[in-house]
């Protein structure tokens, strides 16, 4: 299935993409697949949304998606179906803190 | 010499300046990598267009950027777009994982937190990038918590040398910056030996390329900061420099007090003399007088600003102890900002050049070894770190 992902301004800008990204996701969608996906895609994103090791979300960084903030949930956990359909994308966002 | 580059980083993006040698008019290209903030660039002696740029924030964490070219293109070493999802990535050139490894690393345990007690290691971010005198491809990063990384490709992938933190690891402490390893200082005469500085723990010497390390802090004293004022270790260490023609002649800026070495660190005393305030951030050596030095005098440790609201950057001719005030071009009224301590570089043309960059935005220069002084770029976000470079 492909998955839509919007990136924060400047992620997309260190990863060089304009726009949404695309991902093939061959398994169950789940943040974990979805991110897996991406830092394959895109290298320079390792380390900036999750750590490199614990796969932990770093604490500035939020996840939405059809209108709900998903950051709190397991992170094999299957993503809302909109997802899976395209029909919505998957938001990668930047916590309001200022700065 | 044909010009100067002037690498500086701010809180809110990198700006490449550059001048012929006259070093009158400048051109200003930037900001790169707009709104986060880059805490160090320097280049490489073996190669002067080889760039390395520690880029981090809050929200992202740490990048490394390399360029190629002085500054004009930027690429994240190991970082490019793969062509098939499944192909493994290259490098991990922000990947800094301390080494606890039973074979070559120590165990990660704690270090002091403000308040005493202890507290876990955790990476913050890349203070300051230090490229190796004769290899382009070989970069020493210090960084928060502090630890000392290398890279031998270019930034590709980073390994720590791990010894360092058994220097009683577990006795430093943070500075109001954070625990940073802030100075690292090649020996041009012995590339197994580095001189390292973090904040608040004190200076360390290797003679072994990282293997050992020691503690270099015989003589400084900090009174109001440690509970034994002598300690082996725990001083907060600001700044140190050398002269590349006399290694074991160091000088740091401390916390509170300005001191020198002649024996590579073993022992140390205190040359404040006549400044204003022996606290500050920076201290440098003049590119060509080995024992004409720099510093910034700033009020105090919570008193951020210049004594007086004056500017002035304090030169002594005589390794310390007799200074003057340089004070032409530089604001003498109501002036309070700061110059942190990655903030101050000279180049090496002659006559040497001094650039010191502020928390209001502007890099001042002088091109007459701090006779007179000029603005080269104003406006900018509070500057972080300056680097100067002699071009070919």
């Amino acid at each position: 299935m492909m998955i839509r992902v919007v990136l924060p301004a400047h992620l997309r800008t260190l990863a060089r993409v304009d726009g949404e990204v695309k991902l093939e996701i061959e398994d169950q969608a789940t943040q974990d697949a979805v991110l897996n996906a991406l830092e394959a895609r895109y290298p320079v994103l390792r380390g900036t949304i999750r750590d490199h090791v614990t796969h932990r979300r770093r604490p500035f960084v939020r996840f939405y998606a059809c209108g709900r903030d998903l950051s709190h949930e397991r992170p094999d956990a299957p993503l809302p179906e909109a997802l899976t359909t395209g029909e919505e994308p998957f938001l990668i966002v930047g916590a309001m803190a200022g700065g | 010499m044909s010009g100067v580059r002037v690498l500086v980083g701010t809180r809110k993006g990198a700006f490449v300046l550059t001048s012929d040698g006259k070093r009158q008019q400048w051109d200003v290209n930037g900001p790169y990598f707009g709104g986060w903030e880059l805490y160090h660039l320097k280049g490489s002696p073996a190669d002067p267009n080889r760039l390395y740029a520690s880029q981090s924030s809050s929200w992202f964490g740490q990048i490394i950027q390399r360029s190629d070219d002085g500054g004009k293109t930027w690429e994240t070493p190991g970082g490019e777009r793969m062509p098939d999802p499944y192909d493994p990535p290259v490098g991990m050139s922000n990947n800094f994982m301390y080494d606890t490894s039973s074979e070559t690393g120590k165990p990660l345990t704690t270090h002091q937190w403000y308040d005493g007690t202890q507290h876990p290691w955790e990476f913050k971010r890349v203070w300051h990038l230090e490229p190796s005198l004769t290899d382009p491809d070989t970069v020493y990063a210090g960084v928060e918590d502090a630890a000392l990384f290398r890279s031998t490709n270019g930034g590709q992938s980073w390994q720590e040398l791990p010894a360092l933190r058994s220097a009683k690891g577990h006795l430093w402490q943070p500075g109001a910056g954070g625990m940073c390893l802030h100075t690292i200082l090649l020996d041009p005469s012995d590339p197994q030996r580095i001189f390292i500085a973090i904040s608040a723990a004190g200076t360390f010497r290797t003679e072994d390329g990282g293997r050992t390390w020691r503690p270099v802090n015989r003589g400084l004293k900090s009174q109001m900061e440690l509970p034994d004022p002598n300690a082996e270790v725990g001083h907060c260490v600001h700044c140190i420099a050398m002269h590349p023609s006399r290694p074991n002649v160091l000088f740091m800026q401390k916390h509170w007090d300005v001191m020198r070495s002649d024996d590579g660190g073993d022992s140390w005393h205190e040359i404040s003399g006549n400044l204003p305030s022996d606290f500050g951030f920076p201290i440098a050596v003049h590119a060509h007088e080995p024992e004409t030095i720099y510093v910034v005098p700033i009020k105090s440790d919570s008193e951020h600003y210049p004594p007086e609201g004056k500017l002035r950057v304090y030169r002594s001719r005589t390794g310390g102890n007799e200074w003057e005030a340089l004070t032409k071009g530089l604001p003498q009224q109501n002036c309070y900002l700061n110059v942190l301590r990655d903030a101050m570089a000279v180049d090496s043309l002659d006559p040497c050049g001094i650039y010191v960059g502020t928390s209001g935005g502007q890099v001042y220069a002088s091109a007459d070894s701090g006779n007179h002084w000029t603005p080269i770029v104003r406006d900018l976000p509070p500057v972080l770190s300056v680097e100067a470079q002699a071009l070919p």
